[in-house]
């Protein structure tokens, strides 16, 4: 079971890898975007990171919901709505359980998802960050190793795509050849949880069968 | 890339502490990021928040003042302001005749602007909004986010800035912002790409002999490229998109707006063609302003926005306005 020194921990994870790959998440909003994806990210984790050290919120669902409002206050752009609302949702869905299960995980991110989807108006092949999160959210029913594989895939796969939503669909066919530095960042987070899980997994009860907790 | 600041970081707050000592008749609040006109909120005026992300100035900051703005909300470069930002410049603003917020069509933009309104109305102040959508450069617009918010805010703030100064109420104001929304259509050009402060170098490559047709205000890349051109060939391209659009039969505003690197006498030669077309082409000019008002950083390149007024618009837009970058009249 997962509790909220657990998602106190993936929040941290994301920071840093955030903060670990705010150069290349740069990178690919340049030629498709305006070149500040991964600084916007970093100073919105890092509003996070100083937020949960503040206030010590005591259920998942709270971590979350204050970790989502914090992109909302500290990111802008179009970046801090749609992380905020999904992390804002998908601790609502929840609710205020003092530990949740990874299929718990998966059913809340998926509704968490889905508010993204809403918001932002885009739907699966878009080249948003929604082409990582749909498939993972799918994933993480099975395992979080699946999730983060099947994030990591889904914003690869954007790379063909052309780009039908954000800033990037101004260029048309020329976004086309660009992975989507919304779907990259996506899928750190993803990467971010799997690394929480697999430390929880290896100091403090590994699961005998070796799957996932 | 050098640029004249001190380290990345504080590129806006450092520009909104110049601001503030320039300009005595605002009062910025640099740790929230909220400039406001000093003599707000004006009794039984509706108050005008527009904001969007900074590296576009004189935009948004330097439009406000009596007959244009009553606060602006400078997010990061080129990036939205937070809905707390709006919010509070709401607050700051509201005599009781309620707010508009000017919002230009970016996707981050309108989800900040309709977040704050939501948490501003539960405050209890009214909110109207006018979207600006007027970049004829996207022209296929169900497979797009949809137009973007470019050179037409200039004209939104200051004409309905003029009508809340006239102490019209909100519903009207809104409705003068939609009518110069509908009725304005741009364009615009890159020459050369713009460098943000935190990359430190240009955001897309654009070699010496070409350039970008159909640019938006963020850097990004324009749709389409090709082999450099005159100032009389890029008039002809920009004023066709423009007017095959519009199609006006009443007398247009004229805005020829640097992107923020183009000196003023090319932006002058470049409107000796603009002014040409517009003739042989039949359109009567009201009024034209030329220079740097909407810009993108250190990018070289012009817009051209034309709006078709009525006589109201034209009354309102020889209305006074005193503000750090546009005044007339007082």
């Amino acid at each position: 079971m997962l509790d909220a020194a657990f998602f106190r921990r993936w929040m941290a994870e994301a920071a840093a890898v955030v903060t670990r790959e705010a150069d290349r998440l740069t990178e690919l909003d340049s030629p498709i975007g305006d070149a500040d994806h991964g600084n916007n990210l970093q100073r919105g984790f890092a509003a996070v990171v100083t937020a949960l050290d503040a206030q010590d919120p005591k259920t998942p669902g709270a971590v979350l919901v204050l970790c989502g409002g914090k992109l909302i206050s500290t990111v802008g752009g179009a970046s801090g709505p749609l992380y905020g609302t999904l992390l804002r949702r998908t601790g609502k869905a929840l609710g205020d359980a003092p530990e949740v299960s990874r299929e718990d995980l998966a059913g809340a991110l998926g509704t968490g998802v889905q508010a993204v989807s809403t918001l932002g108006g885009a739907a699966a092949g878009d080249k948003t960050m929604l082409d990582a999160l749909l498939p993972a959210v799918e994933a993480l029913a099975v395992s979080f190793e699946a999730a983060r594989a099947a994030a990591e895939q889904g914003s690869r796969d954007t790379i063909p795509l052309r780009a039908r939503k954000g800033r990037a669909s101004y260029l048309g066919e020329r976004s086309v050849g660009h992975e989507d530095p919304g779907a990259a960042s996506s899928a750190l987070l993803i990467a971010a949880l799997a690394d929480t899980a697999d430390t929880a997994t290896d100091t403090t009860a590994p699961a005998k069968d070796g799957s996932d907790v | 890339m050098k640029m004249l600041i001190n380290v990345p970081e504080t590129v806006v707050p450092d520009a909104l502490r110049g601001l503030a000592a320039a300009h005595p008749e605002l009062t910025v609040d640099v740790e929230n990021r909220v400039v406001v006109r000093r003599d707000a909120p004006v009794e039984g005026k509706v108050a005008l928040v527009s904001g969007g992300g900074s590296g576009h100035e004189p935009l948004h900051g330097g439009f406000v003042g009596p007959g244009m703005l009553s606060a602006a909300c400078p997010g990061e470069v080129f990036t939205s302001p937070v809905p707390d930002q709006m919010v509070r410049a709401a607050a700051a603003v509201d005599s009781g005749a309620g707010v508009l917020f000017v919002v230009k069509n970016y996707t981050g933009d309108v989800l900040n602007f309709d977040m704050a309104a939501e948490l501003a109305e539960d405050e209890g102040v009214q909110i109207a909004k006018v979207l600006v959508n007027d970049d004829v450069a996207v022209q296929d617009s169900t497979y797009t986010a949809g137009r973007r918010g470019t050179g037409a805010t200039l004209f939104v703030h200051k004409i309905a800035g003029a009508a809340a100064d006239e102490g019209m109420p909100l519903d009207q104001v809104a409705a003068i912002g939609h009518r110069v929304n509908e009725r304005a259509r741009t364009f615009g050009v890159a020459l050369s790409a713009c460098s943000t402060p935190a990359k430190g170098s240009p955001t897309f490559d654009l070699p010496a002999g070409e350039l970008e047709l159909g640019i938006g205000i963020h850097g990004e890349p324009g749709r389409e490229r090709r082999p450099m051109m005159t100032s009389r060939e890029i008039a002809d391209y920009v004023l066709d998109s423009v007017l095959t659009d519009l199609q006006p039969r009443n007398p247009v505003l004229v805005l020829v707006n640097g992107m923020g690197a183009t000196p003023l006498i090319e932006l002058y030669g470049f409107h000796a063609e603009v002014a040409r077309v517009l003739g042989e082409r039949k359109v009567t000019v009201a009024r034209t302003l030329v220079g740097n008002y909407v810009t993108s950083l250190d990018m070289a390149g012009v817009s051209v926005t034309l709006c078709e007024i009525d006589e109201e618009l034209l009354r309102l837009w020889d209305a006074p306005v005193r503000t750090p970058a546009l005044r007339w009249g007082v």
